[in-house]
């Protein structure tokens, strides 16, 4: 027993029965022990396969843990996808127009196109588009019920506008701002005004909505770990016995503990599918009244349902949740316990 | 093979346990370790299965100094001996056959060569029959063989026995002593504590008596 790691050696040295210790080296280069790598393949599947049939053994109760961890997670995972679809319709919103100069009422038609070219060519202006009162008026006809009161109007009330789209993202607001303030000069001008006031408005109370989403998040994530980590410390008291006939008979710390990581492994992925299906059945029960908000809107904006990626994020946190609060759990309870 | 020094262990409760112990146990000797309860049998056991660790004096095994083994290599360390209790540790819910492999799947051996070393094992305990029971359905004599089984199916150099005989009756313990004294004889060096007097004294080995968790008595081999 000079080795350190006390690794398998001929045994018996001093035997009677000379046969027995002749041929023993002989069999143990021929293969006695599995080697290191499909050992430990065999010992991650086997220590996978008995976690699986130790929570199909009592149902209830891990259906019950699964329903508990999907439910912490779902919220969350949902509460985001809408976030990031909000974000998206914000970012569309955004590159529409953004400032709209309003013409007094009544300006010839050649006087605003000349308005319009000097505009322009003004700086941070990336595009400008004239619209008559005519095409303001079919617009406003194709939006939802307008259309009785503006066909008991005498003639056509709406001035001209040139809607113009800065180019947002290199100009700060004060640029904006001094940009509106030099067209609001500009003869003919009635009204400049920055469409995108309310949209950024709304982008920092989305930024606030996101932080406190995060904030849940990370609240309702330490709950699944400390679930999971509670549901395996329960299962090594069950199991205390076990695991000291284990260390008895010569298992590493490791050799005990894997199976209980597979458990949290499993609990936090089967927790985030159940996650997944919560948060698709919800998002599936909002498309409709969404799609006919988006309509209200004029917007396209439909709810999809989780993408592949935030499935595989779900998936992988779950799991590594799991494995976390498991650790956690057999850790303590490992060192804690001397065999026998 | 064995070597106490001036080993000492007392409790974090403060229970001295051992007290100055020294002795050796040559290679392939068979002892007894006898002593009311309490005297510290149990513990010297624990301290040579690095379950509990001597707080003063060294222990040599085979010339290794286990008070220098650290915690990484405790397991390793136990796959070379054999340890057997008055309860023989059998897991319910697998049977024989798998209890008595847990040792060898542990260490990692090819399938194979566990089924043969498991049926190697459970015929020289009589018990070869029995492979698909499980321990339920065992009489105390035979859970306490498969521990034995379990215990030898590594061919481990040192098998350590506290109280084997224990819950059994007079005619399966020296049944069970009969045993250990096979195994010994194949080259273990076997290490059995027992307060079964009349029993220790019939088998005629060196008998090691503790009191209070001295060395009283270091006996001097019968065959000698």
């Amino acid at each position: 027993m000079s080795d350190p790691r006390y690794t398998p050696q001929a045994q018996y040295q001093t035997t009677k029965t000379s046969t027995s210790s002749q041929s023993q080296p002989q069999r143990r280069s021929s293969g006695l022990y599995y080697s290191p790598m499909v050992l430990y393949f065999i010992r991650h599947l086997q220590a996978c396969v008995s976690s699986l049939g130790r929570m199909s053994l009592t149902p209830i109760a891990t259906l019950l843990t699964i329903a508990v961890i999907g439910v912490s997670m779902a919220l969350p995972a949902g509460l985001l996808i809408l976030l990031k679809d909000a974000q998206g319709l914000l970012l569309t919103w955004q590159s529409s127009t953004d400032i709209s100069v309003f013409l007094k009422v009544g300006t010839p038609e050649a006087e605003a196109e000349s308005l319009l070219s000097q505009i322009k060519l003004m700086p941070m202006v990336r595009q400008a588009t004239y619209i008559s009162p005519e095409e303001g008026l079919q617009q406003f006809e194709k939006t939802a019920d307008f259309n009785n009161i503006l066909s008991a109007l005498p003639s056509n009330p709406l001035p001209p506008v040139i809607e113009i789209e800065p180019m947002f993202h290199q100009t700060s607001n004060l640029e904006l701002s001094q940009l509106i303030e030099s067209i609001k000069q500009l003869p003919n001008v009635d009204v400049a005004q920055f469409d995108t006031q309310w949209v950024q408005r709304l982008y920092a109370i989305v930024t606030l909505v996101r932080r406190s989403i995060w904030a849940l998040s990370s609240l309702l994530a330490l709950g699944v770990m400390l679930v999971i980590g509670n549901t395996i410390r329960l299962l090594t008291q069950n199991r205390q016995y076990e695991i000291e006939v284990l260390k008895l008979v010569g298992a590493s710390n490791a050799f005990v503990r894997r199976p209980f990581l597979y458990s949290g492994l499993l609990y936090g992925m089967f927790g985030a599918i159940t996650a997944w299906f919560f948060v698709d059945v919800i998002l599936l029960w909002l498309r409709h009244p969404m799609a006919v908000l988006a309509e209200l809107y004029q917007s396209d904006f439909a709810i999809t349902g989780m993408p592949l990626s935030s499935v595989l994020l779900l998936l992988l946190l779950g799991g590594a949740l799991g494995i976390s609060g498991a650790y956690l759990a057999v850790n303590r309870h490992i060192n804690a316990m001397k065999a026998a | 093979m064995i070597s106490f020094q001036n080993v000492s262990k007392r409790y974090n409760n403060g229970h001295q346990a051992l007290n100055q112990v020294s002795f050796e146990l040559d290679e392939s000797e068979m002892v007894f370790l006898t002593g009311h309860s309490g005297a510290g049998k149990s513990t010297l056991l624990k301290l040579l299965a690095m379950i509990e660790r001597c707080h003063q004096g060294k222990i040599y095994l085979k010339g290794k100094d286990l008070t220098r083994v650290n915690n990484r290599q405790i397991p390793f360390y136990r796959r070379h001996i054999g340890i057997i209790f008055q309860d023989p540790h059998l897991l319910s819910d697998r049977n024989v056959f798998d209890n008595v492999a847990l040792p060898l799947v542990i260490a990692g051996l090819r399938h194979q060569e566990v089924a043969r070393r498991v049926r190697a094992s459970l015929d020289k305990v009589g018990l070869l029959n029995k492979e698909r029971s499980y321990p339920q359905a065992l009489s105390s004599g035979e859970k306490q063989r498969v521990g034995i089984a379990r215990a030898v199916v590594n061919k481990p150099a040192l098998i350590l026995a506290d109280e084997p005989t224990g819950n059994l009756d007079p005619e399966l313990s020296e049944e069970i002593m009969q045993l250990f004294e096979q195994f010994n004889s194949l080259g273990a060096t076997v290490l059995v504590a027992s307060h079964d007097l009349a029993l220790v004294g019939r088998m005629k080995h060196r008998i090691l008596t503790l009191h209070q968790g001295r060395l009283v008595s270091a006996g001097v081999a019968a065959h000698e």
